[in-house]
């Protein structure tokens, strides 16, 4: 019998963990109104953004993209869009690209209301029927085989890749047992390790997970610079990683064990369950959306530095790598997996605990990132503004 | 996974060039392995890197039983081991000839 959790059915087939109201503008000149909107109305969660605009080719639809997505994560129960009227983004077909996704959303124009004052009024009068109608969503019992979980690791040093990393990597392979997804993602750092989980792949899915790989490298020869000091960057070496090989050796730990079933691209939806690479930068907030806006529900992010992020739609579990700064910030951190350095647990037993806590977290327990109201979102730009 | 006896250094693979401190290393204390013991050279921090065995300059270094990157000096046995005497060998754009 496969384990359960309860979460929210929603009509397109997918399984959310929350039941969110999401405002989200189409381009940047709509922040403020969402802003006001998000303050007058404290049941939704609002994103902003600096994108939308005077965008073309592989790089606008990568953007249009990651929203449409985003919105349409199954942890959302109703969206709002709010544009401008004159975007390269035009939320009209946003909105139209998110419905056609399944979601309930509507949408909202600066120039057609007449104004900033007038959109920010209807907006909330919106947002409050969204809201009322999101509320009728009830959590059912649904199987941890919906989960779609994301892998993160920001400010690592150099005990990622000794605690935190392999426990997440035992948690992903209990996930992928039952029949779960886990995205592993970050391609910059999976140079150097590539070639173990090129093994543990067919074919064509090793010869696309190569290609994303000389993309990177393809990208560091063009601009004639070393990677280093970029990624890793100057806090990693701080905590002891010398060269993006030995960063990546140890990120890679992340995505466990298991079978590599599909490469897909940024805030690309996997089509397979079981593990899958992702192509993001190795940044730590686009990585998330992009993770996020590709489905996944729950994120467990390892840091060794300490990162706080968090997303507004998606809990976000931090992992300490270390005891010192799970301590020094305690509030910020959820699970300590400094504890196998000190001998006093198993890397196994961090390994439950962490995949207790994205079954928990399913259920509606809030980690830290989530508890104190983050929402990062960063969409991975890969052409210039024109 | 070999612990030094102590418990203060992880060497992560048995052949690894390297082993990681677990806590701050200072010079003149004495790492016991298994089959070596390492004197420390100089101060390596909590996290960092320590040579368990001399090191050529330009051979690889590895670390989980992989290539980690390449020494640009040599490294003798109790030396940390970091960015001061390691260059990466991947994403290298720096090396990339300039095309006219």
């Amino acid at each position: 019998m496969s384990k359960t959790f309860q979460g929210y059915r929603r009509a397109n087939g997918t399984v959310g963990v929350r039941n969110h109201v999401l405002v989200i503008p189409s381009v940047m000149c709509a922040n403020h109104v969402v802003d006001r909107i998000g303050r007058a109305v404290p049941d939704v969660v609002t994103v902003t953004h600096p994108t939308g605009c005077a965008q073309v080719g592989a790089d606008f639809e990568q953007t249009k993209r990651t929203m449409a997505g985003f919105a349409a994560n199954p942890n959302v129960g109703a969206v709002l869009v709010v544009g401008l009227g004159c975007e390269t983004n035009e939320s009209k077909a946003l909105t139209q690209e998110i419905a056609a996704r399944g979601q309930r959303v509507e949408v909202l124009g600066i120039q057609e209301t007449g104004g900033t004052t007038e959109t920010i009024a209807r907006g909330i009068e919106m947002a409050r029927g969204l809201v009322a109608e999101a509320a009728a969503h009830q959590r059912e019992e649904c199987p941890v085989s919906a989960l779609i979980l994301g892998t993160e690791c920001g400010g690592s040093d150099g005990f990622s890749g000794i605690t935190a990393n392999p426990a997440l990597g035992f948690a992903s392979d209990r996930l992928v047992a039952e029949g779960g997804t886990v995205i592993l993602a970050e391609v910059p750092e999976l140079v150097g390790a590539e070639h173990l989980l090129a093994a543990r792949a067919s074919e064509p899915v090793a010869a696309k997970l190569y290609e994303m790989i000389e993309r990177v490298e393809a990208r560091a020869r063009a601009m004639h610079v070393d990677m280093r000091y970029g990624n890793p960057t100057q806090g990693n070496i701080a905590g002891g990683l010398s060269t993006i090989e030995e960063k990546s050796l140890g990120a890679a730990y992340k995505g466990g064990s298991t079978t590599l079933r599909e490469v897909v691209e940024y805030a690309e939806r996997p089509s397979e369950r079981g593990l899958i690479v992702m192509d993001t930068p190795g940044q730590d907030i686009e990585q998330m959306t992009g993770m996020i806006a590709g489905g996944a529900q729950v994120v467990v992010f390892t840091t060794g530095r300490g990162t706080p992020t968090g997303s507004a739609i998606a809990p976000v579990i931090k992992v300490a790598t270390n005891s010192t700064m799970f301590e020094h910030m305690r509030e910020n951190m959820d699970v300590n997996a400094g504890t196998i350095l000190d001998g006093t647990r198993t890397l196994e037993e961090v390994g439950d605990e962490i995949f207790d806590w994205i079954v928990d977290a399913a259920n509606g327990r809030q980690p830290a990132a989530e508890a104190l109201g983050f929402h990062d979102f960063a969409i991975n730009r890969i052409g210039p503004s024109f | 996974m070999p612990l030094s006896l102590d418990g203060e250094a992880l060497r992560l693979k048995d052949d690894d060039d390297v082993a990681v401190a677990l806590r701050p290393l200072a010079p003149g204390e004495q790492v016991r392995f298994p089959d070596r013991t390492i004197a420390v050279t100089v101060a390596v921090p909590s996290g960092h890197k320590l040579a368990v065995r001399a090191i050529e300059a330009g051979a690889l270094i590895r670390k989980y039983g992989q290539v980690i990157g390449r020494a640009v000096a040599p490294i003798a046995a109790g030396e940390h081991v970091h960015v001061h005497n390691v260059e990466g060998t991947r994403g290298r754009g720096d090396l990339a000839e300039v095309t006219p």
